[in-house]
């Protein structure tokens, strides 16, 4: 036996550094770690660990501005996924992570791995999943290959969340052409478990088994966390074979078999094999112990022959879980894990070296200390462009081209406003028997726990054309849009995962837009109450040298005591529609400038973060109160929009107000202000009293009944009219021609 | 009433069908393990559940039609015992040759879930007995091969004999092509075996029984077994 590994020759590591995605300096500091040449295998294990997708190398230093703390919060980020405490002795596990490369090159595939991953990431922490969500931007449905992708992106969540049986129960679509050759997947999974029984990633025990479970590891998705660090360019489509292959039905086995074995006491610690597979695994888990690892490959299972350690490590084949047990647990693990026909393996053992070690057919491949692996990693700040100000768009300057109702039809068949029935209908989002809101019935999905009065209420929220103009704007309206949509069904928000979706980094004026992005979250985190718990961050979503739209998805969780309590947006007849919050008409960055006026400019509504808790707060007080039957927030559209999707959901017509003096009806029902919610009441007296006490902006909108959508004008839109043109679009792009 | 409820490698919606018996029975069902051989005596309902039994990576429910416990569940029904299988269930009853036809893609090529209404065309089984003939109820449908497919022979056979159990209808109770979104044969969502003791459906009534959830449509297939057996 060899106990060192052989080095390449200088010459070649440094051309095969340079492949692997590692910078000049960066490949003088593994030199300077090592002290020698690296060994191929040591050289796969630098530049995936420190890759931008692992490493956060890029972004670390603006993600510690985001507050993570809170009294609920039980974890924080740093783990697989973050945990908050929901009362009952129940504790929420989840995360939103991107699939953004695999899915423009593989959609099916790319999109269905990219639910297996988030999958993992929850239950590998213990908590049974219970709801999926993703948040998806695509190109414009014209744009080249863009259907296909489309088509792909959903039948692969569908294939993997349909048949794992976790509800995929809300998300958001936007389309927009920046997104034409870079597609966006964010997948969130929230898990329920008791909140004192939660398991974690840090190893300790010398002498203790790692135990390798799950499917055979197999030559796929090798180096799929560098292919995700860098831009696309024309010869993408070379790179399919870095794409891994989801096996939903094996996930599903996983789940069961995992939380079997958790129900004993014989796991020290657990995690699962996401990006840069085998090694991630392993050296987190061994450098969050300060413990050091030892690996033998021969007792990997593996579905190929003569696989070498570098391509062992390195390969991203799906479904498998690295744990350390306790010593003298291995035949009770084994038989649950042989009982759901898995394969179950000790691979290796924890030292005391603070290195890893990998051996295969009886030569060391690789010894590395882990902490300059792990938590060493390059970190860089890099220099920020501020994106420059726009001006703040008069509505008075510009004139109404179309008229109310034209404008409200053709909005609610605009790409970004139509109905989603098309994707929905492929979701199973109704398995496990607890989905009391599912996906349109309300502003946030609402799933109860099962065995329990209480429900979570979720959901997935970002305006890019508003993180563009204005990226601290567009951070800060990001988290507050999430607490609005979980407030407007009753529940009281607590908790946030945040997927950060940018351009190249090394690009001054995107890494400004990350940290402004960074700096209005933080500031609504902070006044929201609405902590940060767990996050992924996606850069380098560029092609042929162009950036997406900055996109910070946020996924928000909050908790109902009562599911009993929830509300939907569907419309009764015979009562009275009253909007919570100021409406100034701000047109800039609207979809009514954007599609009807053909303008992408101006100032993004400001978000007054004092108002947003002001009214959320009031407006979640009179639900619980009981006073409103339906609720629904005011997003893009505006004021107008958001009646006409309380009219289609509930099936009922509304008679308007005329609006206030002062603002051009065109802006105030279609501008995009801030922080306001539709309320439809039975006693609208009451509750408008009780704002005027709370200082909170109300007034009288109107009255539902009848069949029609009546202007004050007294011109009229048939609701029938409305949910058609509604629920054309998407089928019309998808199925049409 | 005793039921179990057996699980394949890649069942999913056990737990829902868990719910819906507990509803009615307060009393949680058995769990039956597909490699057993044999049931436990005193079973009064076996319920083969939705998912993905075997990844459904051959013919959906071809594998499970295969496993250890289905020999006994054949037995079971042999001797007169009561079987529910719903979407994956009902495939491999169809797979097992418990009942007759076959499950297809759907006409869409697409998975489908949504609701759909179905109705009772006769109410004097052990599954329905607390519906009305005629009465038409809403459940949430989640399959990507629900298409029921028979040739005419069989087709007619079961209409002649009465073991029709649900169509897709409107919300009305009309029996129209909008109404079936799978494509099925005849637009039929369920069917009996002869002695009206084996039901296999597609949809999913398990998921129509809280009304904190999402109503209570499907209770009475529930409620009507519960009676069924507390008769007996």
């Amino acid at each position: 036996m060899t106990n060192t590994p052989t080095p390449l020759a200088p010459e070649r590591a440094k051309q095969l550094a340079a492949e692997y995605g590692l910078k000049p300096d960066e490949y003088d500091r593994v030199l300077a770690i090592l002290g020698r040449t690296p060994s191929q295998t040591e050289l796969g294990l630098f530049s995936v660990m420190w890759s931008e997708h692992c490493s956060y190398k890029s972004s670390r230093v603006w993600l510690r501005e985001l507050p993570t703390k809170a009294p609920w919060v039980i974890q924080g980020p740093g783990e697989n996924a973050g945990v908050i405490d929901i009362g009952d002795g129940l504790a929420a596990v989840f995360k939103m992570e991107s699939h953004n490369h695999p899915s423009f090159i593989e959609p099916y595939q790319g999109a269905a791995t990219g639910v297996g991953g988030i999958l993992r990431d929850v239950f590998t922490m213990g908590a049974r999943p219970i709801a999926n969500l993703n948040a998806l931007r695509f190109g414009m449905p014209d744009a080249p290959r863009m259907k296909q992708i489309i088509d792909g992106v959903v039948r692969g969540i569908g294939g993997y969340g349909n048949c794992v049986g976790v509800p995929t129960v809300g998300g958001e679509v936007n389309f927009h052409p920046a997104y034409n050759g870079n597609p966006l997947v964010n997948a969130m999974t929230v898990g329920i478990a008791p909140a004192d029984r939660i398991f974690y990633a840090k190893a300790t025990g010398v002498g203790n088994p790692v135990v390798y479970v799950g499917s055979k590891t197999g030559r796929d998705g090798i180096h799929g966390a560098t292919m995700a660090s860098a831009e696309f360019s024309a010869d993408s489509e070379e790179k399919r074979p870095t794409v891994q292959i989801g096996d939903p039905f094996a996930e599903k086995l996983l789940i069961e078999a995992c939380m079997e074995l958790m129900e004993t006491d014989a796991i020290v610690a657990i995690q699962d094999m996401g990006a840069a597979g085998l090694t991630s695994s392993s050296v987190e888990m061994a450098g969050k112990g300060g413990m050091g690892i030892e690996l033998i490959l021969d007792h990997v299972p593996q579905r190929e022959a003569g696989m070498t350690a570098y391509e062992m490590m390195l390969s991203e084949s799906q479904e498998r879980m690295l744990m350390i047990l306790k010593p003298g647990r291995e035949a009770e693990a084994e038989r649950i894990f042989r009982k759901w026909e898995l394969d179950f393996a000790v691979i290796g053992h924890l030292t005391d070296t603070g290195r890893i070690v990998v051996r295969h057919r009886g030569q060391v491949e690789a010894d590395i200390p882990l902490a300059p692996l792990e938590s060493e990693a390059p970190l860089y700040r890099r220099p920020t462009a501020e994106t420059p100000k726009q001006p703040v768009l008069d509505a008075a300057s510009i004139p109404d081209p179309v008229g109310i109702e034209a404008a409200l039809l053709k909005l609610v068949a605009c790409p970004d406003l139509c109905s989603r029935r098309w994707i929905w209908d492929q979701y199973d989002s109704m398995v496990g028997g607890q989905t009391a809101k599912r996906p349109g019935a309300a502003d946030a999905a609402v799933v109860r726990i099962e065995d329990h009065r209480r429900a979570l209420a979720l959901t997935t929220d970002c305006t890019p054309r508003y993180c563009q103009a204005d990226p601290e704007e567009g951070g800060k309206q990001a988290v507050a849009e999430a607490w609005r949509n979980i407030t407007a069904t009753g529940a009281k928000p607590l908790a946030i995962t945040d997927n950060m979706n940018f351009g190249n980094p090394e690009k001054p004026e995107i890494m400004g837009q990350f940290a402004g992005a960074v700096r209005g979250m933080a500031a609504a985190c902070t006044a929201l109450d609405f902590p940060v718990v767990s996050g992924n961050v996606s850069l380098y979503n560029e092609t042929e040298g162009t950036a997406i739209l900055p996109t910070p998805a946020i996924g928000g969780v909050g908790v109902l005591e009562d599911v009993a309590q929830a509300v939907g947006l569907a419309l009764p007849p015979g009562l009275d529609l009253i909007v919570i919050g100021e409406t100034r008409g701000w047109l800039g960055q609207s979809l009514w400038l954007r599609e009807i006026a053909g303008r992408e400019e101006g100032a993004p509504p400001p978000v007054d973060l004092a108002a947003e808790r002001r009214n959320g707060d009031f407006v979640r007080a009179q639900i619980l109160s009981g006073a409103v039957r339906a609720c629904h927030d005011c997003s893009d559209g505006g004021l107008l929009v958001a009646v006409a999707e309380m009219a289609m959901a509930g099936g009922t017509g509304v008679s308007l107000l005329p609006p206030p003096a002062g603002i051009p009806a065109h802006a105030f029902w279609f501008g995009e202000d801030q922080s306001r919610y539709v309320l439809a009441v039975s006693d609208a007296s009451a509750v408008l009293q009780a704002a005027q006490q709370a200082g909170v902006p109300a007034a009288r909108l109107g009255k539902s009944g009848g069949g029609d959508l009546v202007l004050p004008d007294g011109r009229s839109i048939s609701v029938g009219s409305l949910r058609e043109a509604n629920e054309a679009t998407l089928p019309a792009l998808m199925e049409g021609g | 009433m005793r039921a179990g409820i057996v699980i394949f490698p890649g069942t999913n919606r056990e737990r829902d069908i868990a719910l819906a018996l507990r509803q009615v029975t307060g009393r949680k069902p058995d769990v039956l393990w597909h490699r057993d051989t044999e049931l436990p005596q005193g079973m009064d309902l076996v319920v083969l559940a939705g998912g993905f039994s075997y990844g459904d990576y051959l013919r959906c429910g071809a594998m499970a039609a295969q496993s250890p416990i289905m020999r006994a569940v054949k037995e079971f029904a042999a001797k007169g015992g009561h079987v529910l299988g719903v979407c994956n269930g009902f495939q491999i009853l169809c797979e097992a040759g418990m009942l007759p036809g076959a499950l297809l893609r759907n006409a869409s090529l697409r998975f489908l879930s949504m609701d759909c209404h179905m109705r009772v065309e006769r109410a004097d089984t052990p599954f329905t007995n607390r519906f009305q003939r005629g009465q038409v109820f809403r459940a949430t449908m989640a399959h990507g091969d629900g298409n029921y497919f028979a040739d005419d022979a069989t087709l007619d056979r079961l209409e002649d004999e009465g073991l029709v159990a649900l169509r897709y209808t409107t919300p009305a109770g009309e029996v129209t092509a909008a109404a079936n979104r799978n494509g099925s044969a005849r637009n039929i969502a369920g069917i009996y075996s002869p002695n009206l003791r084996i039901l296999g459906l597609m949809p999913h009534p398990e998921n129509q029984v809280d009304p904190l959830i999402d109503g209570t449509d499907g209770l009475p297939l529930f409620e009507s077994l519960a009676a069924s057996f507390a008769t007996a």
